[in-house]
């Protein structure tokens, strides 16, 4: 396949002689999704013709599917023919080979979003993989990684490099026709995180990629793949932030995670993406596929989220556990403050034996908000010896808001050991009262009380991430109360 | 330091101080005793700035301020403190990471600088020795799970920490045994200064007797009914609460 500019520009003029009207030299591509769109995306990443079908099955697929309407949520249809299926940053051609070629501008953002992008990957030596809209646009550690034999490298290369290991667990945990969101971004996915832990290695740093959102009307479809082979361990951060706009937008990402015998994945994120303003106005639909598929036996997934952001939240990040002994762990902080809507949760699919899941949900509203904990604990026949504890706990502040728990449990084996147990409290008048007495500000004891709530989860994070967390807490609560 | 002055209060519809008036020095403690209901509870708590109570008139003063133009944290940064009578249990949250929130927040208002981690655990283990306090319960929730006396002590420990101008202690001593109620005391009493007051809120002489008021008012309807030295508590101890009641209303 052709990667050199000239070649791209003969195949595009090719194409366009054959009734192509999306220009894919631009930056950012008109509204609209049909097949053309579809392979312009695929034409502008020069894939190989693998992955062109790939996405075109995807967009056939998608095309019969229905948008889901049983979550706990409400917002306007979203017309997926005003969406702008890709775009890039100006400076595509010539990608900056480090740090300080990036657009001054854009580490001004990260800064102002409290990302100081240089600073973490030099202080916390960590791996960052900064996604600017589309396009990956600063990859470093790569050296360190690639003498562990590690491969972490945005998604686009992975096609071009690793084709093999592309085609083999591509769409392997999460199908093409999953749900509609998962075909859809299986049709235009425009770049994300490709990590191939081989095996017995021990990832020698945490992998971090920052996702943000920046050009208006933009669609973002992010598609991770992490494959731990056997007997490897790694441990993964995503987090996201964007600044404020007016338009709704749709993130629609699909993740992966592959752990092959004795192998661990730890997958952490903190979500914060644009909430919309304190009347509702704006803010990201976040429709989200996340799930782990625990294929050897002894292997592990655990899954920590701290979600802060999205007008809507729609997100179960889930494991399948087929291995014998295998694990799975889900710990969660879900906020939801104004009028944000989330509904989130997991599912822990037990079809090996001896398997054994832990589910650890917090959810915070305030103002007007609506969270709901969905959870799904399913033991299979088969699973000798499943077991699964489930916590299930919601705080509330003020009067307005809801939480809601749907747990559905399947147990087909009587062997299985389920247990459940939830808890609603809110933030009494006299917790407030006594911290102010102390002289606490009531912001302050607000803050307070939540990160107690939440303790469980948060001491489940990598350190540093820990303490983003927590802050990002505060200000995602401000004026919750009062 | 502290001047009241026909302070009334409501809570809903129902007025509970209905013209209260005391002045409290620097040095001195005040014990202010009375049967269930006579609003000694309220009085604390007006004066901590519980927004459950309405103000219809009157006035609290404080080092020359209008206390009732602040909110409860800025009372607490001038150097109002109050003991519960009931302590609230903030599940999750430790007990060290309130305490020193509170003592850093109190110091910031005045001008200095925090306190470090090293610090504070320093002093914080100094005074629950005095308290006899095992120094495991810094690292619990806030009151959770603690027994009763053990709540008490809490309160007498985050006092000792933030070494108040003015601390109003609200039935410190209900529910403690023999040992815990001297712990509270030698708290107490260890905080004694010419520039700080005391006031007791309690409903019995007990803890009078191991600290020792300056002046004790008893209170009844929502008024001080009668005033008087520590010998008042004994006659109390004595007669009961009928007779003040009865003497007010003869």
């Amino acid at each position: 396949m052709a990667t050199d500019p000239d070649n791209l520009e003969s195949i595009v003029n090719r194409r366009y002689e054959h009734g192509f009207v999306t220009d894919i030299a631009s930056d950012t591509f008109p509204p609209g999704l049909d097949e053309n769109v579809v392979r312009a995306i695929s034409a502008r990443k020069n894939e190989p013709e693998f992955m062109l079908e790939w996405r075109l099955r995807a967009y056939r697929q998608w095309r019969e599917m229905q948008e889901p309407t049983w979550a706990h949520v409400h917002y306007p249809p979203v017309d997926f023919e005003a969406i702008s299926y890709f775009s890039a940053p100006k400076s595509d051609e010539d990608r900056p080979k480090s740090l300080d070629e990036v657009d001054p501008k854009l580490l001004e953002t990260y800064d102002k979003l409290g990302i100081p992008l240089h600073e973490r990957a030099r202080l916390a030596g960590v791996a960052v993989d900064a996604v600017f809209d589309s396009v990956s646009v600063a990859t470093t550690f790569k050296e360190k990684l690639s003498d562990a034999g590690v491969i972490f490298c945005p998604f686009s290369e992975a096609v071009e490099n690793h084709p093999e290991l592309v085609k083999k667990y591509l769409g392997s945990v999460v199908p093409q026709r999953d749900n509609f969101y998962a075909a859809l971004n299986s049709a235009v996915f425009s770049d994300g995180s490709f990590v191939y832990i081989p095996k017995g290695v021990r990832c020698p740093m945490e992998l971090s990629t920052y996702f943000r959102i920046n050009a208006a009307n933009t669609g973002q479809f992010e598609r991770t793949l992490i494959i731990a082979d056997e007997g490897s361990h790694v441990s993964y951060l995503e987090g996201c932030t964007a600044p404020m706009r007016d338009d709704n937008q749709l993130h629609a990402a699909v993740v992966e995670l592959v752990a092959l015998g004795n192998a661990e994945i730890k997958y952490s994120t903190v979500q914060n993406w644009y909430p919309g303003d304190e009347n509702g106005k704006g803010g990201i639909y976040n429709f989200v596929t996340k799930r782990g598929d625990c294929r050897g036996a002894n292997s592990k997934i655990s899954w920590t989220q701290v979600e802060t952001g999205s007008a809507i939240t729609w997100k179960y990040p889930s494991c399948v556990l087929r291995g014998d002994n295998s694990v799975g762990e889900f710990y969660s902080v879900a906020v939801a403050n104004n009028y944000q809507q989330a509904d989130t949760g997991t599912k822990m699919i037990h079809i090996g034996r001896n398997t054994s899941s832990t589910i650890v949900s917090k959810g915070i509203s305030a103002g007007h908000a609506q969270n709901a904990y969905r959870g799904l604990v399913r033991v299979m026949p088969q699973a000798d010896g499943a077991r699964n504890h489930t916590q299930c706990d919601s705080l509330l502040i003020g009067k307005e808001c809801g939480a809601h728990t749907f747990p559905y449990m399947e147990v087909r084996n009587p062997s299985a050991k389920i247990e459940h147990e939830a808890t609603t409290s809110k933030i009494s008048a006299n917790q407030l009262f006594y911290c102010r007495q102390r002289g606490i500000s009531e912001e302050d004891a607000v803050n307070m009380i939540v990160n107690g709530f939440c303790k469980e989860v948060f001491k489940e994070l990598p350190m540093e991430f820990a303490v983003e967390a927590q802050a990002l807490l505060n200000v995602s609560l401000e004026g919750a109360v009062g | 330091m502290l001047q009241i002055d026909n302070l009334k209060a409501s809570i809903g519809d129902t007025e509970i101080l209905r013209g209260v008036s005391l002045d409290v020095s620097a040095g001195e403690v005040h014990a202010i005793m009375g049967p269930n209901g006579s609003g000694k509870s309220t009085l604390a708590q007006v004066i901590a700035g519980h927004d459950d109570y309405r103000v219809t008139s009157g006035s609290v003063t404080f080092n020359g301020r209008n206390l009732l133009d602040l909110e409860p944290e800025e009372r607490a940064r001038e150097g109002i403190f109050l003991g519960f009578q009931y302590p609230v249990e903030i599940p999750g949250v430790n007990n060290a990471y309130l305490l020193k929130a509170a003592v850093n927040a109190k110091r910031k208002h005045q001008g200095l600088a925090e306190i470090d981690a090293f610090e504070f655990l320093k002093l914080a283990k100094e005074k629950m020795a005095v308290l006899s306090m095992d120094p495991k319960f810094l690292n619990r929730g806030v009151n959770e799970g603690f027994s009763g006396g053990e709540k008490k002590r809490n309160e007498i420990l985050q006092m000792a920490m933030l070494e108040p101008t003015l601390a109003i202690l609200d039935e410190t001593d209900s529910g403690l045994d023999i040992d815990a109620l001297r712990a509270v005391a030698e708290g107490v009493n260890a905080l004694r200064s010419p520039d700080r007051a005391i006031v007791l809120v309690t409903h019995y002489q007990r803890l009078l007797d191991y600290v020792e008021p300056d002046h004790v008012h008893v209170l009844s309807e929502g008024k001080i009914a009668r005033s008087g030295d520590k010998s008042l508590a004994l006659e109390l101890e004595e007669k009961g609460y009928d007779w003040v009641r009865e003497a007010a209303n003869g």
